[in-house]
C-alpha cells in the first residue's frame, strides 16, 4: 500500500514538474517571439531610414502619393475640421457666460484648436484612413505577390512602396492639420454666430490676439512626428502581412489602432517636452 | 528532346536545401537548365516547386548549396549582383502579380524604364506594343488590371516579363486556375515565347497537358527530392505508381 502511494506521489511530482517545464519553455517562446517583433521593427525602420536617403529617389511615386494621402483626404478634414470648432463653441459658450468671459471665446477656441484639438483629432483621422489604406494596400500587394513581382524586376520595394508612403504621410499630416485648424476657427465663428453677431474680422482678431510662436511651433513640430509614425506603421503592417487574404484585414486594423495609439503617445511626450522648455 | 551534349548550361542548381522551421521543403535539389530549353518541374502541391524557383531568383534564401545562373552564384551575390542577374531573368507569377493601381501600359513599362533606363519615349512605346502585339491584347494597352480575365491577366504577366528580353522565364503554374481552353493558349504562347525570344524556361506545373506541349525535358520532384528526370516519353512510358498517376 506505501508503495502504491509513493509511486502515485513520485508520479504527480512528475507531471508537476512537467507542467512547470512546459510553462517555462511556453514563456520563453513567448519573450523569443517579444524580441524578434522587436529586433523586426529595429531592422524594418534601419533599412527604411537607409533607402530615405538613397540616390534613386522615386519622386513621381512620391508626387502621386502626396496627391492620393493629401487631396484625396481634404474633404474628411474638412467636414471634421469645421465640426470641431463649431462644437467647441457651442459646449463652451454657456460656461464662459456663467463666468462673464464670454469676450475670451474666439481666443481660448483657438488655442485649444492650434494646440491640441487640431493635430490630434486631424492625426486620429489620418490613422484611420490613410494607416488602413496603406496597410491594406500593402497587404493585398503582399498577398497577389505584386511586391515579389516588383523586386524580381529589379525595384526595390521598400524604396519604390515605403519611402514614399512614409515621406508623403510625413509632409502631408502637417499641411491637412494647418488646413484642419483654419477651418476649425471659422465653424468656430460660425458657432458664435448661431446665438450671437460677431463680424468675421473682429473674431479672427481676437482669435489669433493670445496665439504666440510657442503655441504654433511645437504643435506644428509634433504633427510631423505625427505623419510619420502613420505612414511607418502602415506600411511595417502591410508589408508584413501574412500570405492569405484575411491578414489583409488584420494589417489594415493593426494599423489604425497602433498608430492611434502612436499619435496619443507622441502627443503626450510632446506636451511634457513643450512644458518644461515653456517653463 | 534537345541535345544537351554542345548546349550551354544557364542554369545549375546543385545540393539545394531549404526548410521552413522545423519542416524540409527540398531536401538536395541538383538539376540543370540549357539554353533554349524548355524544363517542366512536375510534383505533387507541396512537393516544393514553387519554392525552388522563388530561390532562383533570390526571393527566398536557401539553406544550403549552390544557384548558378550564367555561372554567377545566386546564394552569395549582393543585392546590385542579384538586381544584375534578375535582370536577365522573367518570372510569370501563379496570380499575375499585375500592379492594381497601374494600367497595363504602366504596368509593362514599369521594369522597362528601370531596367533600360537608356530607352527613349518612342522606344519604350514601341517596345510595350510590340510585346503586347506578341501576346495578342494591343487593345488593352489603357486598361486596368481589374477589367482583364484571368488568362488577359497572365498574357499581360507574360508581356511585362518579355519586355525586357529575358534569357530564363520561369514560370509559376501558368495554367492554374484558367479553363482548359485558355490553359491551352498559354501554354502554346510559351512555345512561341522559347522560339521567338530564344529563351529557357523552367515550367512549374502540375498541369499534364501543359507540361506534354511545353517540355523538352521534365524533371519531377517529391519529398524534396528529384524523383526522376528525362525526356516526355520516357515520363510517359515509366512504370513508376508516381508518374503514372500524373499520366493516366
Amino acid at each position: 500500500m506505501r508503495k502504491v502511494l509513493a509511486t502515485v506521489s513520485v508520479n504527480k511530482t512528475k507531471e508537476k514538474i512537467l507542467k512547470l517545464s512546459e510553462k517555462t519553455i511556453t514563456k520563453k517562446e513567448e519573450a523569443f517571439s517579444f524580441f524578434t517583433k522587436i529586433s523586426d521593427v529595429v531592422l524594418f525602420l534601419t533599412v527604411v531610414f537607409k533607402e530615405t536617403f538613397s540616390r534613386d529617389f522615386e519622386f513621381k511615386e512620391f508626387l502621386k502619393q502626396c496627391y492620393q494621402i493629401g487631396y484625396k483626404t481634404l474633404p474628411l478634414i474638412s467636414i471634421t475640421g469645421t465640426i470641431m470648432g463649431l462644437v467647441l463653441t457651442i459646449q463652451s459658450r454657456p460656461v464662459l457666460i456663467k463666468f462673464g468671459a464670454e469676450t475670451m471665446l474666439p481666443s481660448m477656441v483657438a488655442v485649444s484648436i492650434i494646440r491640441e484639438m487640431g493635430p490630434v483629432i486631424t492625426a486620429l483621422i489620418c490613422a484611420g484612413k490613410i494607416g488602413s489604406g496603406i496597410g491594406a494596400e500593402l497587404g493585398s500587394m503582399k498577398v497577389t505577390e505584386q511586391i515579389d513581382a516588383m523586386e524580381v524586376s529589379s525595384t526595390n520595394p521598400v524604396r519604390f512602396l515605403i519611402v514614399t508612403r512614409v515621406l508623403a504621410t510625413t509632409l502631408m499630416v502637417p499641411i491637412l492639420v494647418l488646413y484642419a485648424d483654419a477651418l476649425g476657427i471659422i465653424g468656430s465663428w460660425i458657432g458664435a454666430n448661431i446665438k450671437g453677431d460677431v463680424s468675421f474680422v473682429l473674431f479672427f482678431a481676437q482669435a489669433f490676439k493670445p496665439v504666440e510662436f510657442i503655441d504654433l511651433f511645437p504643435a506644428i513640430i509634433k504633427t510631423f512626428f505625427f505623419g510619420a509614425a502613420i505612414g511607418l506603421v502602415g506600411c511595417y503592417k502591410g508589408f508584413n502581412a501574412g500570405r492569405g487574404t484575411e491578414s489583409v484585414g488584420k494589417a489594415a486594423n493593426s494599423a489604425v489602432v497602433l498608430a492611434s495609439l502612436l499619435v496619443i503617445i507622441i502627443d503626450m511626450v510632446a506636451v511634457q517636452i513643450t512644458d518644461m522648455f515653456i517653463s | 528532346m534537345i541535345n544537351q551534349t554542345n548546349r550551354k548550361k544557364v542554369v545549375e542548381i546543385t545540393n539545394l536545401k531549404k526548410s521552413f522551421g522545423n519542416q524540409v521543403i527540398l531536401e538536395d535539389i541538383s538539376l540543370s537548365l540549357y539554353e533554349g530549353e524548355n524544363l517542366v518541374v512536375l510534383g505533387k502541391s507541396g512537393t516544393g516547386k514553387s519554392v525552388l524557383i522563388k530561390c532562383l531568383v533570390g526571393l527566398l534564401s536557401t539553406d544550403s548549396g549552390t544557384i548558378l545562373v550564367f555561372d554567377e552564384n545566386i546564394t552569395s551575390a549582393s543585392g546590385k549582383e542579384l538586381a544584375l542577374i534578375r535582370e536577365k531573368m522573367g518570372f510569370l507569377f501563379q496570380s499575375g502579380a499585375l500592379y492594381d493601381s497601374m494600367t497595363v501600359r504602366q504596368n509593362i513599362e514599369f521594369p522597362l524604364r528601370r531596367i533600360k533606363k537608356e530607352l527613349t519615349e518612342e522606344q519604350i512605346e514601341e517596345k510595350v506594343k510590340e510585346v503586347l502585339a506578341n501576346v495578342g491584347l494591343t487593345d488593352s494597352i489603357d486598361k486596368m488590371p481589374s477589367e482583364l480575365s484571368g488568362g488577359m491577366r497572365k498574357r499581360i504577366s507574360l508581356a511585362r516579363t518579355l519586355v525586357i528580353d529575358p534569357k530564363i522565364m520561369l514560370y509559376d503554374e501558368p495554367t492554374t486556375g484558367l479553363d482548359p481552353v485558355t490553359s491551352n493558349e498559354i501554354s502554346e504562347l510559351i512555345v512561341e515565347v522559347q522560339k521567338k525570344y530564344k529563351t529557357a524556361s523552367i515550367i512549374i506545373t502540375h498541369d499534364i497537358k501543359c507540361a506534354q506541349k511545353t517540355a523538352n525535358r521534365i524533371v519531377m520532384l517529391d519529398k524534396g527530392n528529384v524523383f526522376k528526370e528525362g525526356t516526355l516519353e520516357e515520363f510517359e512510358k515509366s512504370n513508376e505508381k508516381l508518374i503514372q498517376s500524373f499520366f493516366n
